[in-house]
């Protein structure tokens, strides 16, 4: 680590390689990032492409007064938050369980091992972790209605047009993809923890269980909150794929199944109302704006080194 | 290392766990390889199973029967993660190299100007908008390959807190008193001074490239530009699609010979192989890049 130095003034010539350096790299974010900053005002309009988005007609709050009249808006802001809670919940607490056990083994190529075959499931894409569904939840020969129910004599379910079950579903699916994954982090902080810890806690006669409660417990706790800080700077964001690829796109579950980002995917591609589907993304982006700043200030409070600015 | 019987006991209990966690893990991906190798037949009547009746190999036998749209799918993904992993690759760390330079005038502003489009984007309506009237890209290969993934915040931060705490000023400084250009060191020094970071981003990015669907899904109707996801995505709500491009197929042909289930699931099976092929090369720096990054973005 070099100590930072002040920034001496230095003449163009030596500035302008850097500068040509970083030129490609901030151009795409300038286009990629910046410019859909701007088109924001989108949502104030009630765009018609015969007339361009910078000759429609503004409309002031209307789309955004239209959105929240509907129970769509009330719908897909519900179930993004209660996902994510559950999610953060449940995902912090395997993570952690797996990352403990892990850290047990002594065996370090059998942590390895177990290592490649958790992260895995987050590995795959969408697309494949819809069909892996689809082959436990398809009701012709789905392995849940004909390997499971069946045999135990048990109703078979129409899993598809069952709305009800979709939240057990989405959070299982959810943990399974991703819980592996999120544990390497804490295994990594368990790894970087001190073993004479633990070495006098045993002489002084504490089992793996008080260790694990009065030792691993409280030097995660840092990582613990900064980690489940930072996801819920994120709660007002969705996995699309998830929550529309996995439960087929079904118009039967989207009382479970809808999520913001569904809903603006929907309103623009599918029902063609761009100024909904404007209004809910601007929606999204300064809900989730305020979120981040609020959390990085509680972080700061908590931790600062890990504080995002 | 001495244990006692209470940690024994506990250590083989952490084992066991985390084998059955392991197995937990595994079991839907072997559920669906045995599947596609299962008679169709046998699928239909009694279901999946992990002891199938009847195996077989007619899912990839109708798979290689129409292997060109295969074919194609697996090149279109192949092209464009690598055209999106090298390009991303470079223009992230030709950003990350000035910004990690502490004597550059405007490190910081770049940095800022990095970091903010973690915190706020305009949204997709907007830049759909500007990718479909002011930029043209549907249906073309551009729009598998540039919105949203050719670079990141996180990961061009990533890229710039490697090279600014494992190369040390000093020896871009000696390099540039030797009369090296900026675009010398950068290609000469930085560049192979950070090769684990290459590999953790590059790493990042190729996955993101070769797992994506949602561009297509955005800004392709054409199924010549069908990269593997979304040819399986289109096979799941229209296995005949498979039919209609079959050499010497005539019209209403047999659909019942069609062993969709099985296929589907061989389509599945054929979307993880590189993945998993490539796996255990990279795990190392898969686990040292989420690390990094999650303990400080």
């Amino acid at each position: 680590m070099t100590a930072r130095r002040k920034s001496p003034s230095k003449p163009l010539k030596k500035t302008l390689p850097l500068l040509i350096l970083a030129g490609p790299g901030l151009l795409y974010f300038l286009i990629n990032s910046y410019f859909p900053m701007f088109g924001v005002f989108i949502a104030f309009k009630d765009v018609n492409y015969a007339k361009g988005i910078f000759g429609s007609d503004w409309i002031g709050f209307k789309n955004f007064t239209f959105l929240f009249q509907t129970s769509d808006a009330w719908i897909m802001t519900r179930n993004t938050l209660l996902y994510n809670l559950a999610f953060i919940a449940l995902g912090t607490v395997v993570s952690i369980i797996i990352a403990i056990l892990m850290s047990e083994l002594l065996n370090k190529l059998y942590s390895k091992l177990f290592m490649t075959g958790l992260i895995l499931p987050n590995l795959i894409s969408m697309i494949v972790l819809s069909l892996l569904v689809f082959a436990f939840l398809n009701a012709d020969s789905g392995f849940v209605n004909h390997s499971i129910l069946r045999p135990l004599g048990l109703p078979e379910i129409n899993w598809y047009s069952e709305a009800k079950y979709w939240p057990y579903l989405l959070v299982l699916i959810q943990i399974w993809k991703t819980a592996g994954y999120g544990s390497i982090v804490y295994f990594a902080s368990i790894a970087g923890i001190d073993k004479s810890i633990y070495e006098s806690a045993k002489i002084d006669g504490a089992g793996k269980l008080k260790q694990i409660r009065m030792i691993t417990l409280p030097l995660l706790k840092p990582t613990i909150i900064v980690l489940v800080l930072m996801s819920m700077g994120r709660i007002f964001n969705s996995d699309f794929g998830l929550f529309y690829q996995v439960p087929m796109n079904s118009g039967a579950l989207y009382s479970t199944t809808q999520t913001i980002d569904t809903y603006v995917y929907r309103a623009l591609m599918q029902l063609n109302d761009i100024g909904m589907s404007a209004a809910a993304g601007l929606y999204q982006s300064l809900v989730g704006f305020a979120l981040v700043l609020t959390v990085n200030a509680i972080v700061k409070k908590v931790n600062p080194e890990n504080a995002l600015f | 290392m001495i244990q006692t019987r209470g940690e024994r006991a506990f250590t083989v209990f952490s084992a066991v766990v985390m084998i059955l966690l392991t197995v937990f893990a595994f079991l839907p991906f072997l559920l669906i390889v045995i599947a596609s190798f299962t008679e169709e037949t046998a699928l239909i009547r009694n279901g999946y199973s992990f002891f199938p009746e009847h195996t077989s190999l007619e899912a990839y036998r109708y798979i290689k029967s129409s292997a060109y749209i295969f074919i194609r799918a697996y090149g279109v993904s192949f092209l464009v993660t690598i055209l999106g992993t090298a390009i991303g690759l470079l223009i992230t760390s030709m950003l990350a190299y000035p910004m990690s330079r502490s004597d550059f005038k405007y490190h910081n502003t770049l940095a800022f100007v990095v970091f903010f489009t973690m915190l706020f984007s305009g949204g997709i309506v907007p830049s759909y908008i500007m990718w479909t009237q002011y930029f043209h890209i549907k249906n073309t290969l551009w729009a598998l390959i540039l919105p949203n993934l050719l670079a990141n915040g996180f990961n061009v931060l990533l890229v710039r807190n490697y090279f600014k705490n494992n190369v040390p000023l000093e020896i871009i400084e000696a390099a540039q008193i030797d009369g090296a250009s900026e675009l010398r060191t950068f290609f000469r020094i930085m560049l192979p001074l950070s090769m684990p970071v290459m590999a953790t981003v590059g790493m990042f990015m190729g996955l993101a490239y070769w797992n994506d669907w949602i561009n297509a899904l955005y800004f392709v109707s054409k199924p010549q530009l069908y990269g593997i996801q979304n040819l399986l995505m289109q096979l799941m709500s229209n296995i005949q699609f498979l039919n209609s491009g079959q050499a010497g197929s005539v019209l209403g042909a047999d659909t019942v010979s069609l062993p969709s289930t099985a296929v589907r699931m061989a389509m599945a099976v054929l979307g993880i192989v590189p993945v998993l092929f490539v796996l255990p090369f990279m795990q190392k720096y898969l686990t040292r890049g989420v690390v990094i990054g999650a303990v400080k973005g």
